[in-house]
């Protein structure tokens, strides 16, 4: 049915759809709405047979989750930035152990300095944990995406982090189409684990594994993160069979089959991107867009096919390794190894920077031209940074940077973006 | 594409504000986003919401730079906030206040619009009149109904039954009902003076 709805309510009602026993969760902006939904639905019962669980910190959510996952419940959590950071230990923990924990990720920022807003620092950190990683680009494939995670994670047994970039996508009302529960039901099987702690049949879980097969362990893991490969594209379209729409899979691509010029990013900003890049091909340019759905596990080959006959591949992304520049970047130049194509990594968006169309318009003509830098910062300020150098500059104790620079910059609040 | 930016304060329901407009506008069959701006929502602080209103999806995720509609939910933000910043010619412009564009000083900026589409609505002494609550969101898009005609009355009075129950959302009714009528009557009026 359709309806026209908060991000974070149409994934609390994917989620619920999804049948959870176990949600455990510890508020942090801009997850919040979401597990406060969840919460809601177990209290009126119309989420039966769940156990909403309030705990102390995020450590203790994912916890909860490993122990509820490894009894062979179906097991559900969402966080964000410090709070994904604070879990961190147990994150990888679940992915060792092979547990099909669900969780979303409502992209943030990560301090210092502190900063609520958007960017996708909080899942990048985790890039390597073992998780499979999707991303969503608006609300109602955010809510797709966790219908096919707790299928996708329970079939491998592995934990599943469907990413939705916090506020833009969490807190944006739009339309979105909420499945029936028969549709859900018939596409989603009741969870079998390949493990689970029962009385009747006692295992233990989490035995410690030394160098005589600690390696074949790790293996398995990735093994199974490349059969997810297989299954992703699978599920997407039995996922269209079902419920009638394209949603989730790999990854998508837009006006990219005769493009000069293709531009890679995840998330929300493909909208903003799709329409410059529509602005664009309406002035001549041969320009499309890669969307990566499937961040971990990364689609190697088929992002080498989609950009082998690209002459520059720009790869926007609201992340930065500090001291090398992109993140998504330096995997699609892994990609590419060995292909004539320039790949320019551009910084965006960090800690909710808007992303507009004319700063797109810019630096996708510079990129058309050849003339993008192999690294680019988005609209950032060079005069506040010069300032904060100069400073450093003449003197010894220059203070704290994020403290001068806001003094430089004096109030914003009344900004509009 | 229709687009409304709404300047108020923490606390004066801007956000909600936002999202009521974009339910209005989906009961009409449009699509519609509404999101918040990414700034300290404490209260008493500047606030900012957006309302994207179109016959086909809405991609586009940049905060509304070039609205055709604003709405002012607190008119000392005139003096704080650049609130006209990008507003295209001939927009529309409701107010939230008992004294005139003249009053207000800014008669200058719009001089030569559309005089219809430039309307003010007492809408805190509404909603305090009829929910008993200093919140003027939801009159003011009784008001927008009336100027813009993006959506209908009819349609705003869904949101606001969907959003509250019992007494809040017949009040909230009532003071968009009023708001409405008001701003139509500065509506004909203006029309007759031009």
């Amino acid at each position: 049915m359709l309806e026209q709805t908060e991000g974070s309510r149409a994934v609390a009602e994917a989620v619920a759809l999804c049948r959870p026993e176990v949600i455990c969760a510890y508020p942090i902006s801009p997850q919040t709405h979401i597990v406060e939904a969840l919460g809601e639905r177990v209290r009126s019962g119309t989420l039966a047979h769940c156990e909403f669980i309030n705990v102390e910190s995020e450590f203790a959510a994912m916890s909860v989750a490993i122990g509820a996952s490894s009894a062979g419940a179906r097991a559900y959590t969402a966080t964000a930035s410090q709070g994904l950071l604070f879990m961190a230990e147990a994150v990888f923990n679940a992915a060792g152990l092979g547990l099909p924990i669900v969780m979303t990720v409502a992209n943030r920022a990560i301090g210092a300095p502190i900063n609520i807003w958007n960017d996708h620092t909080d899942a990048m950190s985790q890039r390597d944990c073992g998780w499979i990683q999707l991303f969503a680009e608006t609300n109602q494939e955010a809510l797709d995406l966790h219908i096919q995670a707790f299928r996708l994670g329970e079939e491998l047994s592995l934990p599943v982090m469907v990413c939705m970039d916090g506020f833009i996508l969490t807190h944006a009302f739009e339309r979105v189409d909420v499945p029936v529960q028969e549709d859900v039901d018939a596409y989603l099987p009741a969870y079998e684990p390949r493990q689970v702690l029962d009385p009747k049949e006692p295992v233990s879980i989490g035995a410690m594994v030394g160098p005589e097969a600690f390696m074949e362990v790790r293996y398995l893991a990735h093994a199974k993160q490349m059969m997810a490969l297989e299954l992703i594209p699978r599920y997407a379209a039995e996922f269209r069979q079902v419920f009638g729409r394209d949603s989730g899979g790999l990854m998508h691509t837009y006006r990219a089959e005769d493009a000069q010029t293709i531009v890679v990013a995840l998330g929300s900003v493909l909208g903003t991107i799709k329409d410059t890049v529509d602005e664009m091909r309406e002035a001549g340019f041969a320009i499309g867009v890669l969307g990566i759905t499937c961040f971990r596990p990364w689609p190697m080959a088929a992002v080498r096919e989609a950009l082998e006959r690209a002459r520059h591949v720009v790869v926007l992304e609201k992340s930065l390794a500090v001291g090398i520049g992109g993140i998504v970047a330096t995997n699609v130049r892994t990609a590419l190894s060995g292909l004539d194509v320039d790949v320019h990594a551009v910084i965006a968006g960090l800690g909710g920077r808007a992303i507009t169309r004319a700063s797109l318009h810019a630096l996708l003509r510079k990129a058309a031209a050849g003339s993008l830098d192999p690294v680019t910062f988005l609209d950032l300020d060079w005069k506040l940074v010069q300032r904060v150098l100069e400073r450093e500059k003449l003197t010894r104790r220059s203070g704290p940077i994020a403290e001068g620079i806001l003094r430089d910059i004096g109030v914003v609040a009344a900004r509009i973006s | 594409m229709f687009q409304v930016r709404i300047h108020g304060r923490g606390g004066q329901g801007v956000v909600t504000g936002a999202e009521m407009l974009s339910v209005a506008a989906f009961l009409e069959g449009e699509h519609a986003q509404a999101f918040p701006s990414f700034g300290s929502e404490r209260t008493g602080a500047p606030v900012v919401a957006f309302c994207r209103i179109d016959r086909k999806e809405i991609r586009l995720r940049e905060p509304i730079m070039e609205p055709d509609a604003l709405i002012i939910q607190d008119p000392t933000l005139l003096h704080q906030v650049d609130v006209f910043s990008g507003l295209k010619r001939d927009g529309y412009v409701l107010i939230n206040t008992n004294r005139s564009f003249e009053e207000l000083g800014i008669a200058e900026f719009v001089h030569g619009w559309h005089p219809e589409r430039l309307c003010t609505v007492a809408a805190t002494e509404l909603a305090l009149r009829h929910v008993d609550r200093a919140v003027p969101n939801v009159p003011l898009l009784g008001g927008f109904a009336a100027i813009s005609g993006v959506v209908g009355l009819e349609s705003v009075i869904e949101a606001i039954r969907r959003r509250f129950t019992g007494k809040l959302a017949e009040g909230n009714a009532a003071a968009a009902r009023a708001a409405y009528a008001a701003v139509k009557a500065e509506i004909t009026e203006a029309l007759a003076h031009a």
